[in-house]
C-alpha cells in the first residue's frame, strides 16, 4: 500500500530546473547524467591521452617533466577506467535494465542518486590530485594506476588525494551494483524468468555482482596504504617486516576481475545488437549466460598473472598460467556465439552493428595476445613492456568503449525519440576505429622490440612505430568530436524514431523498451505488464 | 494518478508488498557480502604473512637464524655429492637505498666466486651522511629467486637494525654459505640489499634540492 502511495508523488510532469537532476530518483533521468559525466571524463581522459602522444611524438623530453608525465599515464588510465567505461556502463544499466524487465525505476532509487552525485566529488578529488603538486603538494604520483608501493608511500599529497577519489568511487560503484542486482533479481515483470531476460541484463547482474566482490578489496588495500603513509604502519614498508607484494596481490585481486567489469556490459550489448542486425535469435543464449557466469569465477582466481615477475613459485605461476589461458574457452565461446548467430543471417550493417562486427574481430585479437601474455616464460619478457599497453587497448578500446558507443548508437532513437544520422554515424565509425588501429597497432611491434611502457624517453629505435602511433592517436582523438556532434544533433532533433526503431529488435530474448514509445514517459511501467 | 491509489488491485499490491521484503533481504545479504570482503582484505594480511612463512618467501629471516642450525649440519662436514662441491659458484652482490636520504651504501666486494659448502664472508660499507643519527634495516632480495633456499645466512647484518650517528660509516658484515643442494643450473646468485630507514617520516621528507619540478617548460 505504502509504495503505491509513494508513487502518488510522482505522478506529475518532470519536475523542472537544476533540481530536477540535483533531487533526481527517476533511473531515466539518472542514467542521462551518468552518460553525460561519462563523455566529459572521456574527453578530459582523451585529452591525456593526446599529451601523452604529444610527448612521445620525439624521443627526449618535449613539455612534459618525467614526473608530470607518469602522472599524466596515472590518471589517464583512472579516469577511462573509473570515469568513463564504468559509469557509461552504469547509465547505461540505469537507462535499460527498468526498461527492459518492465520495472517502474531502480529498486532503490535515492540510493541510486546518491551513486551517482558521488561521482563529481570524486572526479573533483581526482583533479586536485593533479594539481596540488603544482602548489607545494609535493612529487605528483607517478605509479602508474597500480599505485605500487614503495613508490606510492613516497609520493606528495596526491596521493592521499587519490586514494580517497578511490574510496569514494568504490562506494559509488558498490551501491549501484547493490542497486542493480536488487533490481535484476526482485522487480522483473511478472512471467518475466531469468532465462528470459535480454542479455544485457544477465552481463550486468555477473558485472554487478563482481564488483560488490571486488571494490571492496581495492578499498581494504588503499586504505592501508593510506595508514602506512600516515599513520606508521607497516603494511607494505619492508623495513617494519611488511611486504610491497602483498599490495601487488591485493591490488591484482581486485585489478584482474575488474577488467570483466568493463568487459561484460559491451558484452551484454553486442548479445541484444547482434541478435537484432543478423535478424536471427541469439545463437547459444543459455551457453552465453554460464559461459559469463564461468568467466566470472575464473576471472576471480587468476589475479597473479600480472605478477610473474616477482618471484614466485613455479607451482604457484603455472596455476595462474594454466587458469588464465582457460579463461579463453568462455571468451572464445562468447565470440563463436556471435559469429554464428551472424551465420546465415539476413545482416544489415547500421553503425551499431558495425561496431558489434569491428568488436568481434578486434577483441579477438586482444584474447590472442592475451594468450601470449599468459605464458610465463613468454611473459618475462613482455612484462611492461608496450605490448602490454597495446594489449590492454585492444582488450578495453573494442571490449569495452566501442560496446558501449555501439549502444548508445543502439539506443539512442530509444532515448531521444530521434533517428541519429546514419552517414555520420557511419563515418564515425570509420574514422574511430582506423585512428584507434593506427594508434595501437605498431605498440605491439615496439613493444616485442624492447620499448618500456611509463617511460617518458625512448631509444631513437622506436621513433617511427612512436610517431605512427601518435598520428592515429590523434585522428582517433578528433574523431570524438564528430561523435559529440552526432549525439548533440540527435538530441535536438532529426527523423522520428518510431516505438521500435530496428526492424529485427524483437527476435530472440528482447527487453520490453520495445513496448514503449520513444521516447519513453517520464514514468514508465508503473504497472507491471505481463510477460508470456 | 490517484485512481490506482484508491483502487488498487490486490495483485499490485501484494507485487509490492513482496518486492519490498525481498529488495530489503537482497540489500542487506549484498551489504553483508560487501563488509566481508573489506574484511578479507584485511584477512590478507596474516594470510599472506602465514603462506609466505610456510612457503620460505619474502620475509627478513627467510633462510636465515632459522635455517641456521640446518645450515651448520652441512657447512661442518661437507656432505653434499662431490661433483656437487667442487663447482665453481659465482655470487655478485648489489646495493639500493630507498627513498630520500643521504647515504652511502655499496657492497666491499662486487662478486665472489665460492664453492657450495663453503662458508664465506664479506662486508657492505654503509655511511651516514647526513647530519642526523638513523637506525637502518636492510632487506635481502636473491635472484633467481629458486636459489633463496640453498642461499643460507649464518651472519648477516640484515638480521638487525644498525644505528648510525651523524657522518658514522661501518663495514656490515655478511656470513653465508652455498648449500650443496642448489640446482645444477645456477651458477650465477645475485644477493641484493635494499637498506631503509626505519623512521619513514624523516626519510620521506621530499628533498627539496633532489625532488623534481612539474610542469615546467
Amino acid at each position: 500500500m505504502s509504495t503505491t502511495a509513494t508513487h502518488d508523488d510522482h505522478h506529475h510532469a518532470p519536475p523542472s530546473g537544476f533540481g530536477r537532476w540535483l533531487f533526481s530518483t527517476n533511473h531515466k533521468d539518472i542514467g542521462t547524467m551518468y552518460l553525460i559525466f561519462s563523455l566529459v571524463m572521456l574527453f578530459l581522459g582523451g585529452g591525456m591521452a593526446m599529451l601523452i602522444r604529444a610527448e612521445l611524438y620525439f624521443p627526449g623530453l618535449q613539455f612534459l617533466e618525467p614526473d608530470l608525465f607518469n602522472n599524466m599515464v596515472t590518471t589517464h588510465a583512472l579516469i577511462m577506467v573509473f570515469g568513463v567505461v564504468m559509469p557509461a556502463a552504469a547509465g547505461m544499466a540505469n537507462w535499460m535494465i527498468p526498461l527492459q524487465i518492465g520495472a517502474p525505476d531502480m529498486a532503490l532509487p535515492r540510493l541510486n542518486n546518491l551513486s551517482f552525485w558521488l561521482l563529481p566529488a570524486a572526479a573533483t578529488l581526482l583533479i586536485l590530485s593533479i594539481i596540488v603538486p603544482f602548489f607545494g603538494g609535493g612529487a605528483p604520483v607517478n605509479t602508474g594506476w597500480t599505485l605500487y608501493p614503495p613508490l606510492s608511500v613516497q609520493a606528495g599529497m596526491g596521493m592521499d588525494l587519490l586514494i580517497f577519489t578511490l574510496h569514494v568511487l568504490g562506494i559509488s560503484s558498490i551501491l549501484a551494483a547493490i542497486n542493480i542486482v536488487t533490481t535484476i533479481l526482485n522487480m522483473r515483470a511478472p512471467g518475466l524468468t531469468m532465462m528470459k531476460l535480454p542479455l544485457f541484463v544477465w552481463a550486468w547482474l555477473f558485472t554487478a555482482i563482481l564488483l560488490i566482490m571486488i571494490m571492496p578489496a581495492l578499498a581494504g588495500g588503499v586504505t592501508m596504504l593510506l595508514f602506512d603513509r600516515h599513520f606508521g604502519t607497516s603494511f607494505f614498508d619492508a623495513a617494519g617486516g611488511g611486504d610491497p607484494v602483498l599490495f601487488q596481490h591485493l591490488f591484482w585481486f581486485f585489478g584482474h576481475p575488474e577488467v570483466y567489469v568493463l568487459l561484460l556490459p559491451s558484452i551484454g550489448v553486442l548479445g541484444i545488437i547482434v541478435p537484432t542486425f543478423a535478424r536471427k535469435p541469439l545463437f547459444g543464449y543459455k551457453s552465453l549466460v554460464w559461459g559469463m557466469g564461468v568467466l566470472l569465477l575464473l576471472g576471480m582466481v587468476v589475479w597473479a598473472h600480472h605478477q610473474y615477475t616477482i618471484g614466485m613459485s613455479v607451482a604457484a605461476t603455472n596455476y595462474f598460467m594454466i587458469g588464465t589461458i582457460l579463461i579463453s574457452i568462455p571468451v572464445g565461446l562468447m565470440l563463436f556465439n556471435f559469429m554464428f548467430t551472424m551465420w546465415r543471417g539476413a545482416m544489415t550493417f547500421e553503425t551499431p552493428m558495425l561496431f558489434a562486427i569491428a568488436i568481434i574481430m578486434m577483441f579477438s585479437f586482444a584474447g590472442t595476445t592475451g594468450v601470449m601474455l599468459a605464458v610465463v616464460p613468454a611473459d618475462l619478457q613482455y612484462h611492461d613492456t608496450y605490448f602490454v599497453v597495446a594489449h590492454f587497448h585492444y582488450a578495453l578500446i573494442p571490449g569495452a568503449l566501442f560496446g558501449l558507443y555501439a549502444g548508445v548508437f543502439f539506443w539512442l532513437p530509444k532515448w531521444t525519440g530521434h533517428m541519429y544520422n546514419e552517414t555520420l554515424g557511419k563515418i564515425f565509425f570509420w574514422w574511430t576505429t582506423i585512428g584507434f588501429n593506427l594508434t595501437f597497432f605498431p605498440q605491439h611491434f615496439s613493444g616485442l622490440a624492447g620499448m618500456p611502457r611509463r617511460i617518458v624517453d625512448y631509444s631513437v629505435q622506436f621513433v617511427e612505430f612512436n610517431q605512427i602511433s601518435s598520428i592515429g592517436a590523434f585522428i582517433f582523438g578528433l574523431s570524438h568530436l564528430l561523435f559529440v556532434y552526432i549525439i548533440i544533433q540527435t538530441v535536438r532533433g532529426g527523423p522520428k524514431a518510431g516505438d521500435m526503431p530496428w526492424e529485427g529488435a524483437q527476435i530472440g530474448t528482447p527487453g520490453l523498451e520495445w513496448t514503449l514509445s520513444s521516447p519513453p514517459p517520464f514514468h514508465s511501467f508503473e504497472t507491471p505488464p505481463t510477460v508470456k | 494518478m490517484s485512481e490506482s491509489d484508491q483502487n488498487p488491485s490486490q495483485d499490485q499490491t501484494d507485487t509490492a508488498t513482496t518486492r519490498k521484503t525481498n529488495n530489503k533481504r537482497t540489500v542487506l545479504t549484498l551489504a553483508l557480502v560487501t563488509v566481508l570482503m573489506f574484511g578479507f582484505a584485511f584477512a590478507m594480511v596474516p594470510l599472506y604473512r602465514l603462506v609466505c612463512s610456510v612457503a620460505g618467501w619474502n620475509s627478513i629471516s627467510t633462510n636465515s637464524a632459522e635455517a641456521l642450525a640446518a645450515v651448520k649440519t652441512t657447512t661442518s662436514d661437507t656432505e653434499g655429492t662431490v661433483e656437487n662441491a667442487a663447482r665453481d659458484i659465482k655470487v655478485q652482490f648489489d646495493a639500493t637505498i630507498n627513498g630520500n636520504v643521504a647515504w652511502e651504501f655499496k657492497p666491499n666486494v662486487r662478486s665472489v666466486t665460492v664453492k657450495p659448502g663453503e662458508k664465506t664472508t664479506i662486508s657492505y660499507y654503509v655511511k651516514n651522511h647526513s647530519d642526523k643519527t638513523v637506525v637502518t634495516q636492510s632487506i635481502p632480495g636473491i635472484t633467481p629467486w629458486q636459489a633463496t633456499k640453498h642461499f643460507k645466512k649464518i651472519e648477516c647484518f640484515c638480521f638487525e637494525t644498525q644505528t648510525l650517528k651523524a657522518g658514522e660509516a661501518v663495514d656490515m658484515k655478511l656470513q653465508f654459505v652455498v648449500d650443496t643442494d642448489l640446482p645444477d643450473d645456477i651458477s650465477t646468485i645475485t644477493l641484493s640489499y635494499t637498506i631503509m630507514d626505519t623512521n619513514r617520516t624523516e626519510s620521506l621528507k621530499p628533498d627539496k634540492s633532489n625532488l623534481p619540478s612539474v610542469g615546467s617548460l
